[in-house]
C-alpha cells in the first residue's frame, strides 16, 4: 500500500525539508516504523516512551482523527492520506 | 552587535520538557511537539509592577502590560478590557450562594467577547515580528474579534471558522470585509486545516503559530478581577472550557499576582464549565482522569465546541492543584442559564454564559462550592451574537393594537393570570 503522509513543519528537518513523503505501510503504526527506518530519529518525535502517540501529535487518516479509527492499528489502503498535526488552541 | 530588545520576554519554553526557543512566530517544540509558552524576567517586572503604577495607568487590559508578551509598547488594542466586575445579589440568591460577582467581558471591547484580550496580544506581537497578514480558525468570537482589530491596525486578515456558525457571528466579521473562508466541517476539522495552512504560509496565525503570545493575553482577565476585589485572590472561580486555555491562564495570572506579592497567597479553586454535547475535559475530572478522550461536539454552545481541547490535559491539571471540580449541562440548562443571568442581573450572555452560570448552580448545588462561600462567574460573550440558540424561549411579545382599552384588558387578564 502506498499512502501519502505530510509531514509538519517541526519535522522537516529530519525529512531534508520534504512536506510530503510516499510510505509502504498496511497500518498507522507501520508508517511510523517505516518513517523510522527512512529518517532516524523521528520516530521519538511522535511516539512516548511506551510506544504511544505523544499526547500533543494529533494523527489523521484522511481527515479522520486516528483517535475515532484504531488509533495505532488503523488499517491503511492504497492512496490514503496522513497527516501529522501538533494540538493547536481554540477560538 | 546589537542584542535585540525583547521587554520582559526571555524565551519561549516548552512546557513539557523545558527546551528554550527564539522569541518567534513558532508554537511547537521540535522534540516532543509540547505546547511552547513564554517565560518572562520576572524579577525585573517585580522591580516594575506595583499595584500602584498597574492603578495609575488607563483602565484597560494593558495596565499589567510587563505580565504581557509585547516587547515595546501595545500598538493594536489599547482600549480592550477592564470589563466590570458586577456583584450579582440577586443571581447568588437564586443559585443559593452568599456572595457571588459577574466578570462581564459580554461588553469587552470592541467585539463583545473576552476574545479581544487575546487578540490585542496577538496583533500587537503580530506587527513587532513584522507580519502584514494575520489569521485564526475560531468558533466565531475569535474571528470577530481578528476581523475587527486587524481592520483598526490595517492588516490583512484571514478567518476560518465552520460552515454551522450562527448568522449573527458570521456578519460581525464579514462586516469588518477580511477574508471569511467557510469550513464543512467543525471547528477540529477547521483547526487541523488551519495547522496545514499555517506550515505551508508565513502568516500570523493567531491561534497556531502565535499561540505562546495569544494565550497569554487571556490572563488579563484574572489579573483585573483580582484588582476589582481589592487585590485578593477570589475563592472560587468558574470558569467556561473550549480548549481549556482561558481556565490554566486565569490560573496562572493568580499565580503571578502571589509570586509577585501583588496579592496575598490564599487558596482558591478554579472550576471548569462545558456543555453536556462536548464535555471531553468535564467527563475525563469527574472520572479522575488526567487525559481526555477526544468527542464530535453536538451542543449549542458553539464556541465552546471543541472536542480535540488542546490545553485539556493542563486544565485537568489546575483543577486538580486547585481542588477545583468540573461539569456539564444541557442545552435546556444552557438556556435557563442565559435566562437566570439577564432575569437576575440584567446581563444578556451567549451560551458559553449560559453553561457557566448553569455549572455554577450544579456545583453550589453538589457543595463542590460551599454555599457559605463567594464565587466570581466568568462570563466571556455576548447573547447578542447567539440570539438563535434563545429565539423561541424567552416568551413572546403580546401584540395589541393602538388603543388604551385593548391594554387594560390585556393587563387585567395578566393580572388575573398571576393572581
Amino acid at each position: 500500500m502506498s499512502i501519502k503522509v505530510r509531514i509538519p513543519t517541526p519535522l522537516r528537518k529530519l525529512t531534508n525539508n520534504e512536506d510530503l513523503v510516499e510510505i509502504e505501510a498496511s497500518n498507522v503504526g507501520e508508517v511510523m516504523q517505516e518513517l523510522q527506518a527512512r529518517y532516524p530519529g523521528i520516530q521519538e518525535r511522535l511516539l512516548d516512551e511506551s510506544g504511544e502517540v505523544r499526547r500533543f501529535v494529533n494523527v489523521y487518516v484522511n481527515e479522520e482523527d486516528i483517535r475515532f479509527l484504531q488509533n495505532k492499528e488503523t488499517v491503511l489502503k492504497d492512496g490514503d492520506e496522513m497527516s501529522i498535526i501538533p494540538a493547536i488552541a481554540g477560538g | 552587535m546589537t542584542k535585540i530588545d525583547n521587554g520582559y520576554m526571555q524565551a519561549l519554553k516548552c512546557r513539557e520538557c523545558g527546551r528554550e526557543y527564539p522569541l518567534t512566530a513558532n508554537h511547537v517544540c521540535e522534540f516532543d511537539f509540547g505546547p511552547l509558552e513564554v517565560a518572562y524576567d520576572y524579577e525585573r517586572i517585580g522591580r516594575n509592577l506595583t499595584r500602584e503604577t498597574a492603578a495609575s495607568r488607563p483602565q484597560s487590559m494593558w495596565r499589567y502590560r510587563e505580565l504581557l508578551p509585547v516587547a515595546k509598547d501595545p500598538t493594536v488594542g489599547l482600549e480592550v478590557g477592564y470589563t466590570p466586575l458586577v456583584r450579582a445579589d440577586r443571581l447568588a440568591k437564586c443559585l443559593g450562594i452568599r456572595e457571588l460577582w459577574i466578570k462581564n467581558d459580554a461588553v469587552n471591547y470592541p467585539t463583545l467577547s473576552f476574545k479581544d484580550r487575546v487578540v490585542s496580544v496577538a496583533l500587537s506581537r503580530s506587527k513587532e515580528l513584522g507580519y502584514e497578514t494575520v489569521a485564526c480558525a475560531s468558533t466565531g468570537n475569535l474571528a470577530n474579534s481578528v476581523a475587527a482589530n486587524a481592520a483598526a491596525a490595517g492588516l490583512r486578515a484571514f478567518v476560518f471558522i465552520p460552515a454551522d456558525l450562527e448568522q449573527g457571528k458570521v456578519v460581525n466579521s464579514l462586516v469588518y470585509n477580511p477574508e471569511v473562508i467557510s469550513i464543512k466541517g467543525h471547528y477540529d476539522e477547521v483547526n487541523r486545516l488551519c495547522a496545514e495552512i499555517a506550515g505551508k504560509y508565513a502568516w500570523a496565525f493567531v491561534n497556531v503559530n502565535m499561540r505562546p503570545y495569544y494565550a497569554e493575553g487571556s490572563k488579563s482577565m484574572g489579573f483585573e478581577i483580582m484588582e476589582q476585589l481589592d487585590w485578593t485572590v477570589p475563592r472560587h472561580t468558574v470558569v467556561p472550557m473550549a480548549s481549556g486555555s482561558l481556565l490554566t491562564k486565569i490560573h496562572k495570572g493568580y499565580q503571578e499576582f502571589i509570586r509577585l506579592g501583588l496579592v496575598e497567597s490564599s487558596p482558591y479553586c478554579v472550576h471548569g464549565a462545558q456543555a453536556t454535547g462536548c464535555s471531553p475535559i468535564a467527563v475525563a475530572q469527574k472520572a479522575g482522569l488526567d487525559f481526555f478522550k477526544p468527542v464530535k461536539p453536538d451542543t449549542i454552545a458553539k464556541s465552546l465546541a471543541i472536542g480535540t481541547p488542546a490545553d485539556g490535559f493542563y486544565a485537568l491539571k489546575v483543577m486538580k492543584e486547585t481542588g477545583g471540580s468540573a461539569d456539564d449541562v444541557s442545552d435546556d440548562e444552557i438556556r435557563e442559564g442565559i435566562r437566570l443571568l439577564a432575569e437576575c442581573e440584567g446581563i444578556f450572555a451567549e451560551t458559553a454564559g449560559g453553561v457557566t452560570v448553569g455549572v455554577a448552580k450544579k456545583l453550589i448545588a453538589n457543595g463542590s462550592i460551599p454555599k457559605d462561600d463567594s464565587a466570581v462567574l466568568c462570563i466571556t460573550g455576548n447573547g447578542l451574537k447567539t440570539l438563535d440558540a434563545v429565539a423561541g424561549h424567552v416568551g413572546k411579545a403580546k401584540e395589541i393594537r393602538p388603543s388604551l382599552r385593548e391594554f387594560e384588558a390585556l393587563l387585567n387578564n395578566e393580572e388575573k393570570i398571576n393572581r
